[in-house]
C-alpha cells in the first residue's frame, strides 16, 4: 500500500524551505525504494511549525515540524511512514491546540487536500454547494446568502446578499463576477492561503455567484506579489474546465460560467474596488466616485459583483449546509466565521479561523502566545496599514465589526500585527503617512497632498520643532483626509496615525520629556 | 549609426506587435500586453509605447500614464537578480528595518538601485503575504521567510555568483 506524505506548497511554507524538504524526501524515497508518494498540500496555517510534513497512517494523519531538509534521513530512520516517534513529531495535527480551537468552515479543506485535485476536493465535500445552487432559482440563492448574514470579508463589511441582489435585478446583456484578490494589506494572507491551499472553493463560490446573478464571466484580479497563488489558481481553473465545472454547461446544467486570472502591477490602491475595475479595464487604477455603484455600472460599464476572495470562498459552505448553519456562528451583526491572521512579532503566528466574538487579548495572548521576541506586547495593529493601533488597555474588545468601530478601530481583512515594547509609535505613524503618499492614486487632494504634508509634519515633530503645533496640525490633516478623501486609502490612513497619537502619546512628546518619562 | 537605430526601432516594434497580436483579443488587454512586453524585453521600452497606443487606439499619453502609474513596470531592464524586500508593518515588527539596512550595506546599493556590475536590483515591496514568517523577501520569484544575518549573507553570495 503506497503511503502518502504531505509537504505543503503554500508560499509561507516554501519561504521556510518546503521545496528543499520535498526534494530531499523524494530522493530518499527513491534511494531506499520505499512505497510512498508525496502530495503537495496547502498549509494548515501554523507557520511556526512550517514546513509541517504529514503522513497518512492507518491511525490517521501524523504531523512533523518544523522539518528541514537535513532532518529527512533521521525522520525516515525513525519510521516516518508508520508515524514513528521523533523529536519533531507533533501527533495528530488537528489536536494541536491552535488548530483544535478553531472553527474551520471556509478553510475546512486547507492543508488537508491536494489543492489542484478536483477528485480530492469532491471527496472532502467540494461541489455540494454548487450542486445545491443549481437546483434553485437565482433569487433563492441570493436569499440564502442574504439570510446567512455574510458580510464582505474584504474589510468594508457590506452585506454580500444585498450586493448580489442589486446585480440580479440590474439590467445588462452581460454581467461580471470580479474577485478582488489584491490582498495588499500588511498582516493579511488568508486570501493567499485559500488560493494556494484550496483554490476550488473560490472557483465554486464564483460559479455560484454567476448563477445567482446571471453573470457568465468571472475575473480574479490577483496581485503580482503572489506568483504561487497564480500557479495554483490556473491549474485549478484548467481542471475545473476539463471536468465541466466551468464552461458552457456547468455540471450539465443550462448555466454558463467561465473565468480567468488577471495579474495586477503593484499598486496598493487597486485593492479598492473601483480602482481595481479601472485597472482590469486597462487604465490607471484610480478610484471612481460612487454612484454609480459597480453593481449597476461596474466592469466595462456592466453590472458587476465585486467581492473579496474570502467572501466568495464562504459561499459554498452556506449553499451546502444552509443559511442558518452559517448564521449560528458569530455575534451581533457579525455572523459566521472570520479567518484571523496572527502576524508580526508573535510566537504562534498563523491563520486562526473562528466565529466572531473572541476578544483581541485572547487572540494575541492565548492563541498567539505573546511575542516571538519574548518581550511585552505593547501595540497591535488590526486591519492592515490603514487599521488602528490598539494598546493592551483595549484588549477586551471583541472581534466584531461594530465593537471595533465603537473604539475607533476596524477589523478590515482581520490581520493582527503584534509589536513588542521596542516599537516607536511616532515612527509607525510616520510610516502610515508615507505609505499613503507612496500608494495614493492621486485623484483626490486630501489623500495625495495630505499624506505628504503628514510625513513632513511628523518629521518636524520628531525633530522637536514646535511639537504641540505639529500635533495640532497632524490632527487637522487627519480630519481633512478622513472626511475629504474619495476612498479608504486617504480616508482610513488617519486610523493608524490618530490611534498611535491617542493611545501612545508618550512617543509623541519632545525627546527630553520622553527620556524623563522612561 | 542612424541605420542601426532604425533597425533597433523596427525590432522593438516587431517584438511588441507579436505580444500584442497574442493578447489583443482579451477584454481590457492593456495590462496583460504591458506584462507581456516587460517579459519580452525585461522592461517596457519607450519605443514600444507608440506601437501599443496605435494597436489599441489609445493616445501615447494614455499608455504612458498607465505604465508610469504602476510600480511593476520598468523603463530600464533590472539587474540579473531582483531582490524584493518587504517593508510593511509585520516585517517592521520583527526587525525588518535593520535587515534592510544590512542588506543595503552588503550589496552597496540603496532601494530602487541596480548594482554597478548589473548583478542585482533592490526593490521595496509592501507585503508578500508572509507576515507570519517575517521579515520576508523574494529573490527572483523565490520567497524567503524569517530573514536574519545568515540568510542575508546567503542572498548576497547568491546574487554575486
Amino acid at each position: 500500500m503506497t503511503v502518502t506524505i504531505y509537504v505543503p506548497r503554500d508560499s509561507g511554507s516554501l519561504a521556510l524551505g518546503a521545496d528543499k524538504v520535498a526534494k530531499a524526501l523524494a530522493a530518499e524515497i527513491a534511494k531506499r525504494r520505499l512505497d510512498a508518494r508525496i502530495v503537495r498540500n496547502g498549509s494548515r496555517g501554523m507557520y511556526w511549525l512550517e514546513p509541517m510534513v504529514e503522513v497518512a497512517t492507518s491511525a490517521g494523519r501524523v504531523a512533523y515540524g518544523p522539518v528541514q531538509a537535513k532532518d529527512v534521513g533521521a525522520l525516515l530512520d525513525a519510521g516516518l511512514l508508520d508515524g514513528g516517534n521523533h523529536a519533531l513529531a507533533l501527533g495528530d495535527p488537528e489536536k494541536i491546540p491552535f488548530f483544535a480551537r478553531q472553527q474551520r468552515l471556509t478553510f475546512a479543506r486547507c492543508g488537508i487536500t491536494d489543492p489542484v485535485s478536483l477528485e480530492d476536493y469532491e471527496a472532502h465535500g467540494g461541489l455540494r454547494g454548487l450542486r445545491n445552487a443549481l437546483k434553485l432559482t437565482p433569487a433563492e440563492i441570493v436569499k440564502q446568502v442574504t439570510d446567512s448574514g455574510l458580510r464582505g470579508r474584504g474589510g468594508a463589511g457590506f452585506p454580500t446578499g444585498i450586493k448580489w441582489n442589486t446585480v440580479l435585478e440590474a439590467q445588462g446583456e452581460r454581467k461580471y463576477i470580479v474577485c478582488n484578490a489584491d490582498e495588499g494589506d500588511s498582516g493579511t494572507f488568508s486570501d493567499r492561503m485559500v488560493m494556494e491551499g484550496d483554490p476550488f472553493v473560490l472557483i465554486e463560490g464564483m460559479a455560484i455567484a454567476g448563477i445567482a446573478t446571471g453573470a457568465t464571466k468571472g475575473y480574479i484580479y490577483l496581485r503580482s506579489e503572489y506568483p504561487h497563488a497564480s500557479i495554483a489558481l490556473r491549474e485549478a481553473i484548467d481542471a475545473a474546465r476539463k471536468a465541466g465545472v466551468l464552461g458552457q454547461r456547468i455540471l450539465g446544467s443550462d448555466h454558463a460560467f467561465d473565468m480567468e486570472v488577471r495579474i495586477g502591477a503593484g499598486a496598493y490602491v487597486c485593492g479598492e474596488e473601483t480602482a481595481l475595475l479601472d485597472s482590469l479595464e486597462g487604465k490607471r487604477g484610480q478610484v471612481r466616485a460612487k454612484p454609480p455603484l459597480p453593481a449597476h455600472k461596474g466592469l466595462f460599464g456592466k453590472p458587476t459583483v465585486i467581492n473579496n476572495v474570502i467572501s466568495l470562498a464562504s459561499v459554498p459552505i452556506i449553499m451546502d449546509k444552509g443559511a442558518e448553519f452559517y448564521r449560528d456562528f458569530g455575534m451581533g451583526r457579525s455572523r459566521g466565521t472570520i479567518p484571523i491572521q496572527l502576524t508580526g512579532n508573535v510566537r504562534h503566528g498563523g491563520l486562526f479561523e473562528a466565529a466572531f466574538g473572541m476578544t483581541l487579548g485572547e487572540l494575541v495572548d492565548d492563541i498567539g502566545g505573546g511575542t516571538a521576541t519574548g518581550r511585552a506586547v505593547r501595540a497591535v495593529q488590526v486591519g492592515g496599514p490603514l487599521g488602528a493601533y490598539f494598546p493592551r488597555a483595549l484588549f477586551d474588545t471583541p472581534f466584531d465589526y461594530e465593537a471595533f468601530a465603537a473604539r475607533d478601530g476596524l477589523i478590515g481583512h482581520a490581520g493582527i500585527v503584534v509589536f513588542d515594547d521596542s516599537v516607536d509609535m511616532l515612527k509607525q505613524a510616520r510610516f502610515a503617512m508615507e505609505f499613503c503618499a507612496i500608494e495614493s492614486c492621486g485623484k483626490c487632494t486630501p489623500c495625495r497632498i495630505g499624506s505628504t504634508r503628514g510625513v513632513e509634519t511628523l518629521d518636524r515633530l520628531a525633530a522637536n520643532i514646535e511639537p504641540e503645533k505639529q500635533v495640532e496640525l497632524v490632527t487637522d490633516l487627519c480630519n481633512t483626509m478622513k472626511f475629504g478623501s474619495l476612498c479608504a486609502l486617504g480616508g482610513f490612513t488617519p486610523y493608524p496615525v490618530m490611534s498611535a497619537l491617542t493611545h501612545f502619546p508618550e512617543d509623541f512628546r519632545p525627546q527630553p520629556m520622553r527620556e524623563a518619562a522612561e | 549609426m542612424q541605420q542601426q537605430g532604425t533597425q533597433a526601432l523596427a525590432d522593438v516594434a516587431a517584438r511588441t506587435n507579436a505580444v500584442i497580436d497574442e493578447l489583443k483579443g482579451l477584454e481590457g488587454p492593456l495590462l496583460p500586453i504591458l506584462h507581456g512586453v516587460q517579459k519580452e524585453f525585461g522592461c517596457v521600452p519607450r519605443d514600444a509605447l507608440p506601437v501599443i497606443a496605435d494597436a489599441l487606439n489609445l493616445s501615447r499619453a494614455e499608455v504612458h500614464g498607465v505604465v508610469s502609474f504602476y510600480h511593476d513596470y520598468r523603463s530600464e531592464p533590472a539587474g540579473r537578480h531582483v531582490l524584493k524586500l518587504c517593508r510593511a508593518e509585520a516585517c517592521q515588527s520583527m526587525g525588518g528595518d535593520a535587515i534592510a539596512d544590512r542588506l543595503q550595506e552588503l550589496l552597496g546599493i540603496s532601494f530602487h538601485e541596480t548594482a554597478k556590475d548589473g548583478s542585482v536590483t533592490l526593490e521595496p515591496v509592501y507585503c508578500l503575504g508572509l507576515c507570519a514568517c517575517a521579515p520576508s523577501a523574494m529573490l527572483d520569484g523565490v520567497v524567503i521567510g524569517r530573514l536574519d544575518e545568515g540568510k542575508a549573507q546567503e542572498i548576497v553570495a547568491e546574487v554575486r555568483t
